[in-house]
């Protein structure tokens, strides 16, 4: 893999231009495949550009916690796997995978669009957990919105296994049933490169950004709502610029969530 | 369903702060002994301690960064600190702050002053009433600045958010915006929303936000917060001028 300068990036971006000749509001090529891993009660394979993530869920039978007795439990886990990228170590998620998992998960469980007490089978004692795991295969940026789109494709996609008279997994079995989702959110990443403002980030653009914002958005009702963000890199931003970031990812949030329809 | 507790009664919150008052603060420098800068922060029933070594070799050596110092944050929470004991160590959630905080810090600090070292701030909230990662920012903050480590301003940090408004029946009229969710608002709050600011840019260096809302809320939720940033601003100048004060004194004594 090339490294570049990010002085080279600013210099590119003070023209008004990108590397990859794209407009500062344009996404590369968007690639959402579902049902890529039978194995797995749903899955996808999501491709933005170079960046590719899948996604498994897996679901099982568990204890609710105690503060949620009621309703099922559903957790994103990203993993940075070596293959993805020189600068990926083999073992427990550092920093960075935490980061995208709790930003995706966070925007899923923020907007309430998944009925988690429809994912209760016995309340205080047994509840669906929902476990989506989503693993970055090539690294060329943009990991947040990709491991985002995987996410709910996957979840999209899942079929609820069989449960036999105690209530316990039958071990291989799909029925017709899905996780009960009433939108989709979506998260939408826009970095700042000096005083440019853009969407989708490849790596090059990842690695010399000052600052990026993560918006969650779904819609209900014809509005747009926001659900989740989350401020990353080591520079600040102003609220004029978080203003137009909000715009922006209200807008690609759209197109993003009409790939998933 | 249960009664909605009704939060705003005569234009007031339910522990009788105003929409835009930040709870009781209080904050100290210079607390710990080890250390080469430490600061107390609370908030409220939250309290967090912040102390700083270095700057200070770096291990693991490859690490190191040739032309500026870097910056480690460590947050934790006391398995004590809140109703329900707390699992001790890292967790995913102790992760993802001690990253939001150092790149929080960041854009302050002179790091291109001390070369080829380690900067470690580590962060123990030991009573956790909400907004844990604003209280832990404002010492960490404060610490640098008591450890003697140049930078370009303070941070400080607020959240803000948003709860239901009910007339005496229990039946929601509305939302309201207020700064510095805690106590019996949190469990019913709808939104957080932590940001910390850089006054003198104008700048948010941290912002995270749960919860739904729509942009024109949200840009009234955030002036909540910036204003409650401001209060907290002035709190932790206050609190470096009274240490150098008396040390000051003591020295002319």
């Amino acid at each position: 893999m090339i490294s570049l300068d990010p002085g080279v990036i600013r210099e590119i971006t003070l023209k008004g231009k990108r590397i990859d000749h794209r407009k500062f509001d344009e996404y590369r090529k968007v690639v959402v495949e579902s049902g890529v891993v039978p194995m797995a009660e749903g899955s996808a394979r999501v491709r933005l550009g170079d960046t590719e993530v899948v996604a498994g869920v897996k679901m099982g039978v568990g204890k609710p916690f105690a503060d949620t007795s009621g309703e099922g439990v559903l957790i994103v886990a990203a993993e940075f796997v070596p293959l993805a990228s020189p600068d990926f170590e083999a073992g427990p998620p550092g920093e960075a995978a935490v980061e995208v998992s709790r930003v995706v998960d966070r925007a899923i469980r923020e907007s309430k669009l998944v009925d988690f007490s429809a994912l209760c089978i016995k309340e205080k004692e047994k509840v669906w957990m929902v476990n989506v795991d989503v693993n970055v295969m090539n690294h060329d940026g943009n990991l947040i919105d990709a491991v985002g789109i995987a996410a709910i494709a996957a979840i999209l996609d899942a079929r609820l296994p069989e449960l036999d008279e105690n209530d316990e997994v039958v071990i291989g079995t799909k029925t017709e049933k899905k996780i009960p989702i009433s939108g989709i959110p979506v998260s939408t990443t826009i970095v700042k490169i000096g005083n440019a403002l853009m969407v989708d980030p490849n790596i090059h653009e990842t690695e010399a950004m000052d600052a990026r914002v993560t918006v969650g958005t779904f819609e209900k009702d014809g509005d747009i709502h926001l659900c989740s963000m989350q401020k990353g890199g080591n520079s600040g931003i102003t609220m004029e610029e978080l203003e137009k970031i909000v715009d922006m990812a209200t807008e690609k949030g759209k197109e993003i969530r009409n790939l998933l329809k | 369903m249960e009664k909605q507790l009704q939060l705003v009664k005569n234009g007031k919150r339910i522990d009788g702060r105003a929409f835009d008052e930040v709870r009781p603060l209080e904050a100290r420098v210079g607390v710990l002994k080890n250390t080469e800068g430490s600061a107390m922060f609370r908030i409220g029933n939250t309290l967090a301690i912040a102390g700083v070594y270095g700057p200070r070799k770096v291990f693991p050596k490859h690490q190191e960064m040739s032309e500026q110092a870097i910056l480690r944050v460590k947050y934790n929470m006391s398995p004590f600190a809140t109703t329900e004991r707390g699992r001790p160590g890292i967790s995913r959630r102790s992760t993802e702050i001690s990253m939001v905080i150092r790149e929080a810090l960041v854009p302050v600090v002179f790091l291109e002053e001390f070369p080829k070292t380690a900067i470690d701030v580590h962060i123990e909230v030991l009573q956790a009433d909400a907004s844990t990662r604003c209280a832990g920012l404002n010492a960490a903050a404060l610490a640098l600045a008591d450890a003697g480590i140049p930078m370009r301003d303070i941070v400080a940090s607020c959240s803000a958010g948003k709860i239901p408004v009910t007339d005496s029946e229990g039946n929601r009229t509305g939302m309201q915006a207020v700064v510095d969710i805690a106590g019996k608002e949190d469990t019913e709050g709808e939104l957080d929303l932590p940001i910390a600011y850089y006054k003198k840019t104008n700048e948010l260096t941290l912002l995270q936000m749960d919860g739904i809302t729509k942009k024109k809320e949200f840009l009234d939720i955030i002036k909540m917060a910036v204003k409650g940033c401001e209060d907290i601003y002035q709190v932790q100048r206050s609190a470096l001028k009274h240490k150098y004060m008396m040390e000051t004194e003591e020295a002319l004594r």
